[in-house]
């Protein structure tokens, strides 16, 4: 049974989610990767105004494929989001709620989303051509020089995802392995 | 001496930087399929089954199957008898900064690892030139992503460690890759060579069919061992628990010297992309 969420993703949504939850998301959220994380970690660093609106915002870690005519955006799926563990704490703390990517995020991450509030999502990687289609529109909103690499503002519908790691920190990637393990040993 | 154009090769390069990206390698794609049927893991014959949709959609609007187009890997055998004529680099170079462009690929090289600028083409190319007899050339094209790449690992085993140390090498490598490399994946192991060359052997290892077996049966049968464990692993399709954590083991293995054993581990996606032509 899919949740569906309309974004920005508010701090009351957030708290009924729970990792192994499978949710469709709808609305606004931010692509960047490493280079916009950068920068924007920087920002907030140097304590100047950021590019976007991060209060209750939500990051999907990508960097999509050129556009032909007449689509939106190229394909779309994550990237392997640990490269953006130095920099999520900084604007999970500045108020962002939701991450998209795929594969583990370290301790700090995991302690600021507990701290702020926030949830780690998963979308299955190598299915950017798939999860395109849940992307209505698409537009550079920041950091054009990046190319591939600059903060778009995606419209999506229904875009698929799985609750990776909760604001309580529960875990999918350990929960999951355990609960397949498990379903062998009972098969004994 | 048989002449060869560059302009040629850059043709043929550029065709297969589209179809690679474009088109998933039937072996891969049959690898998938029988390991929906064979998977007992209601979320990962979920994940398995998008996986499929995937590529069906990629192949039909011919579009990239994952955006992560890759670096550009270049396997290029030489027949010596083969005179090129213009400059077989830049030619190779010229049918990536081509075929990315007119395929809608990302471009994700970038001209210093510090500095960070993108060249904005995707080249360089990663080539690896291999001089054979005959008078041929064969390419074959195999985009690498790197959220596979960046896990992947290698180390100068002691004559000792045998084959149990390899063994545990390459399980430790997909224990500590989890869930980021996108599994079902696809592992290159390289044994013996030097350094450098054992890391060669693991990625040429990737372009060889994942329905293949290594020709001596020693190593065939190690494949069948370690592909075995490593699905008892239990990390699953994108690592949320399954039996599905690789597709297929691949090892190449070449003569090292009497103090080393040297053991390569490059890791592949399932989106695991080769495509070959014969000039």
């Amino acid at each position: 049974m899919e949740i569906k969420i309309n974004l920005p993703l508010t701090k009351d949504k957030l708290k009924t989610l729970k990792a192994g939850d499978s949710c469709l998301l709808s609305g606004v959220m931010y692509t960047g990767r490493d280079a916009a994380h950068k920068r924007l970690f920087e920002l907030i660093n140097e304590g100047k105004d950021l590019p976007v609106d991060i209060k209750d915002s939500t990051f999907y870690f990508v960097g999509p494929t050129p556009k032909k005519d007449g689509e939106p955006i190229g394909s779309a799926g994550p990237t392997t989001s640990y490269r953006m563990d130095a920099y999520s704490p900084s604007l999970i703390a500045m108020g962002q709620t939701g991450m998209i990517g795929k594969g583990i995020r370290n301790d700090d991450v995991i302690n600021a989303m507990k701290t702020y509030g926030a949830v780690y999502f998963g979308a299955i990687g190598g299915c950017g051509a798939l999860l395109s289609k849940c992307i209505k529109k698409c537009e550079v909103v920041a950091y054009e020089d990046l190319g591939t690499e600059a903060i778009h503002r995606l419209e999506v519908e229904d875009f698929p995802v799985v609750v990776i790691i909760d604001s309580e920190g529960n875990n999918l990637y350990k929960t999951g392995r355990e609960a397949y393990l498990k379903s062998l040993r009972e098969d004994i | 001496m048989r002449e060869i154009s560059a302009e040629q090769i850059t043709k043929t390069v550029k065709k297969l930087c589209i179809e690679a990206n474009c088109r998933l390698p039937q072996d891969i794609k049959c690898s998938i399929e029988q390991s929906l049927e064979s998977e007992p893991f209601d979320t990962a014959k979920g994940i398995l089954s998008k996986i499929i949709e995937n590529y069906n959609i990629a192949e039909n609007e011919y579009k990239p199957i994952c955006q992560d187009t890759g670096a550009a890997c270049v396997f290029i055998n030489i027949g010596q008898d083969v005179h090129v004529i213009g400059n077989l680099t830049e030619a190779i170079n010229e049918g990536v900064r081509q075929g990315y462009k007119d395929g809608f690929l990302r471009k994700s090289m970038v001209k210093d690892p510090l500095h960070r600028e993108n060249t904005k083409d995707n080249t360089p190319a990663m080539i690896y030139y291999d001089i054979v007899e005959g008078d041929k050339i064969d390419i074959t094209l195999a985009p690498k992503g790197f959220g596979s790449e960046n896990m992947s690992r290698i180390k100068m085993l002691k004559p000792s460690d045998g084959v149990e140390g390899v063994i545990d090498f390459v399980l430790q490598t997909v224990e500590l890759a989890g869930s980021n490399p996108c599994p079902p994946i696809v592992v290159g192991v390289g044994i013996g060579g030097t350094f450098d060359k054992c890391a060669y052997l693991a990625k040429k290892a990737l372009t060889r069919s994942a329905d293949s077996e290594n020709p001596n049966p020693y190593y065939g049968e190690l494949e069948k061992t370690l592909l075995e464990k490593i699905n008892k692993l239990g990390i699953g399709p994108q690592g949320f628990g399954g039996k599905t954590t690789a597709l297929a083991v691949n090892i190449e293995t070449m003569p090292t010297h009497i103090a080393g054993l040297p053991v390569a581990v490059n890791i592949n996606c399932h989106v695991t992309r080769h495509v070959r032509e014969v000039i």
